[in-house]
């Protein structure tokens, strides 16, 4: 079992150095919008299973505060990206 | 039972994140990349999320019930994050690839409208400048 856990928090390791090659590569400012997004939605399946590994629900909370900051930093830049204001 | 049967969700789950995350390098442009990584790693979180509940089960309520209500606010913010990022992707002008064929978006009465917004925003400043000058 530990053997199985450790091999799949590694493939999300080397997802995440994937992002973070797009997010340091990437051509244009919504290419780097969209790997922060990405990452961020990684970063919620990593600390979930952390949570499982661990059985401390604490961690859960964290992934949950997680996702909803990406979310709102993922619409912020894209109304930044279209050139409107934030209210609009 | 239960133990096998989330370790199977986290498994398959884990392949298509990194199935997504392959499109992420791979592929050549802004938007292929999005529907890409977008699809494959919503569904991918979700699995494992899902994975985390069955394996937890009643014994650890408050993890499974945190898990259940992460799973549902991924499934909700991560399309709507994504498409916010496309449209504003195309209205900032980032090019597609050589090989896209078909572009509807470009002559379509939504994108007149934003521009028409655009530069009625923008003439005011303008005239004022003007009458400043």
């Amino acid at each position: 079992m530990m053997g199985i856990s450790s091999i799949i928090l590694f493939a999300l390791v080397l997802c995440a150095f994937m992002c973070l090659y797009r997010i340091g590569r990437g051509p244009s400012a919504p290419d780097r919008a969209m790997g922060i997004d990405i990452l961020g939605t990684l970063i919620v399946a990593f600390t979930a299973l952390i949570g499982l590994h661990t059985g401390k629900d604490w961690y859960l909370s964290i992934a949950l505060a997680w996702a909803l900051l990406s979310f709102i930093g993922a619409i912020a830049l894209a109304k930044y990206l279209e050139g409107r204001a934030y209210d609009e | 039972m239960n133990d096998n049967i989330g370790a199977i969700l986290i498994g398959i789950g884990v392949i298509f994140d990194v199935l997504g995350c392959l499109g992420l390098v791979r592929l050549p442009d802004v938007y292929n990349r999005l529907q890409a990584a977008t699809k494959c790693v919503t569904l991918g979180t979700c699995l494992i999320l899902i994975g985390v509940v069955v394996s937890a089960g009643w014994d650890a309520e408050p993890l499974m019930i945190k898990s259940l209500l992460c799973a549902f606010f991924i499934m909700l913010t991560s399309p709507v994050g994504a498409h916010a990022l496309a449209r504003g992707a195309y209205r900032s002008g980032v090019k597609m690839c050589d090989a896209s064929v078909v572009d509807d978006y470009a002559g379509s009465e939504a994108l007149e409208q934003y521009n028409k917004e655009v530069t009625l925003k923008s003439q005011p400043a303008a005239i004022q400048e003007q009458q400043h000058a």
